[in-house]
């Protein structure tokens, strides 16, 4: 049993000197077989083994990860909340995602720091007008909040942007989503994972999946670097190296593994309350509550898995926030680093059962994975405990790429790849 | 970030060439005889290799010609570069 976090904890352990905390999650042993194991210990999985316990009460689940929790794409990103997607589908899905950030850190009882500051995407050009004024519509009719701001409007909700017309890229208009926002990313992962581990799920980290074991057309378990397990339901939730663990299984995935960069700032004073995304020179742009500004760059165009990037993509990332926010010119960067995100050619995510019996993927989440954690978990969660997806993740099937029914969301993606 | 040796101009940044994806996947000879499930596999399925992957390159901003690749995936090393229709070296 957890103890409860609260203000009166807090006072309490405050007394001894913060030393006496209960530990969040624990550090077993992996047993010899359990009913579903998710292979990858970052949001998008923490959150399957949550809700596969919580809501199917499914609870003899073992997560496992081959590094530490959190450590890879779910600590990597600009932890941009959004669900202003073209297509029906995705603006289910994606809504979905934001309807349980909104009650998140109540329901876990652990503060994930979201805060809907709003998320503004800047038009630079005529048919960045006439996409981004047809997706503000469109999300309109599916309910999600979104309005079309002319350039005066930009420069009143964030009054650091650059609107001079004589610029290279003049910002003339923009989407604004105000229930959109951020969240602190870490917490997301040990929020979740400490939620997993009281329901009873086991969070096996350090121990890396090498291969998949079948007996024909059915999943038998796993081999790990701690021994076999032996498992009938495997959830692969492995980002970037996602078409690794398929090959294990001998199966091919429509996915290109791509370094997907990000930096951050020296921290500041608040500067920017929102965040500003623009697709066409590629910069977006948020504070933390630390003060440091949060930048996210471009993916390099081949597939690496070496989580470093090349400088060029840096480089233009960064001339085009200086034009944006001259204010931004002697900042200096401190930290920069990137993430192996898994692209599918529809630049929608893949959320579904396989040829395979017990073998199903969540993967393909490409540059905005973030966003969805908790929605995918809920999601992905359904289709194991069912053996089928639930309508909101149906067209996210891998057979799209057979029947040609793709969910082109190249517009909505945000980063250009 | 890498240098590659174009086999035209020379070594040059990596920035001045495009990637192509995997290399030596070939255009179905008879595209109308083809079923779905062979359409998907020749347009979307990508081996993704991490590790030692063959791969097409194009130098975009030189001379614009296409060439093979070996590379590591894991660690951006190039194994080997040889032209188009070469057979591939082994490494």
């Amino acid at each position: 049993m957890k103890n409860k976090y609260s203000v009166f904890s807090l006072i309490k352990n405050a007394f001894s000197h913060h030393e006496n905390w209960q530990r969040a999650w624990g550090d077993p042993e992996p047993k010899k077989e359990y009913d579903a194991i998710i292979v990858g210990g970052g949001g998008h999985g923490l959150a399957t083994a949550y809700y596969l316990a919580k809501k199917h009460k499914i609870t003899n689940i073992a997560v496992l990860e081959k590094g530490w929790i959190g450590g890879g794409n779910t600590g990597r990103n600009t932890t941009i909340i959004r669900s202003n997607y073209l297509w029906d589908a995705s603006a289910g899905l994606y809504d979905h995602a934001l309807k349980i950030w909104e009650g998140l850190s109540q329901e876990l009882n652990y503060n994930v720091m979201f805060s809907q500051r709003g998320v503004m995407n800047l038009a630079h050009n005529l048919q960045d007008v006439r996409d981004l004024k047809r997706r503000t519509h469109a999300n309109r009719l599916n309910g999600i909040d979104a309005v079309w701001l002319n350039t005066n409007e930009v420069k009143k909700f964030c009054p650091i942007i650059n609107t001079s017309q004589d610029i290279r890229y003049p910002v003339l208009g923009g989407t604004l989503q105000k229930r959109a926002g951020t969240a602190r990313h870490d917490a997301v992962a040990w929020g979740y994972a400490r939620g997993a581990d009281a329901l009873g799920v086991d969070i096996i980290q350090n121990c890396e999946v090498k291969g998949i074991k079948r007996n024909g057309k059915e999943v038998i378990g796993v081999e790990t670097s701690k021994g076999f397990i032996k498992t009938k339901k495997i959830g692969v939730v492995a980002a970037g190296h996602s078409s690794v663990i398929a090959n294990m299984a001998g199966l091919k995935l429509p996915l290109e593994s791509k370094p997907l960069q990000a930096l951050v700032s020296e921290p500041v004073k608040p500067v920017i309350d929102t965040v500003v995304m623009s697709n066409a020179v590629h910069a977006y742009v948020s504070q933390s509550d630390k003060g440091e500004l949060v930048i996210g760059a471009g993916t390099d165009s081949y597939v690496s898995y070496t989580q470093k990037g090349s400088h060029n993509v840096v480089e233009e990332t960064l001339r085009a926030i200086l034009e944006l926010y001259p204010i931004f010119s002697r900042m200096k960067m401190l930290r920069q680093w990137g993430g192996i995100v898994d692209i599918c050619p529809d630049a929608s995510p893949i959320i579904s059962k396989t040829q395979i019996k017990g073998l199903y993927f969540n993967c393909g989440w490409g540059t905005g994975g973030f966003k969805a954690t908790p929605g995918s978990g809920d999601l992905f969660a359904h289709t194991i405990a069912n053996d089928e997806p639930h309508k909101l993740n149906a067209a996210f099937n891998i057979n799209r790429f057979v029947s040609g029914d793709l969910v082109d969301e190249h517009g909505a993606a945000a980063v250009a790849h | 970030m890498f240098v590659i040796n174009c086999p035209f101009c020379g070594e040059r940044d990596q920035s001045e060439f495009s990637s192509g994806g995997e290399a030596h996947i070939i255009r179905p000879k008879q595209p109308t005889e083809l079923s779905d499930d062979q359409w998907a596999e020749y347009l979307f399925m990508r081996k993704n290799i991490k590790g030692v992957q063959f791969e097409r390159w194009n130098h975009a901003h030189g001379c614009r010609k296409w060439f093979n690749m070996i590379r590591d995936t894991s660690n951006d090393k190039i194994h080997a570069i040889y032209k188009m229709g070469e057979k591939p070296p082994i490494v």
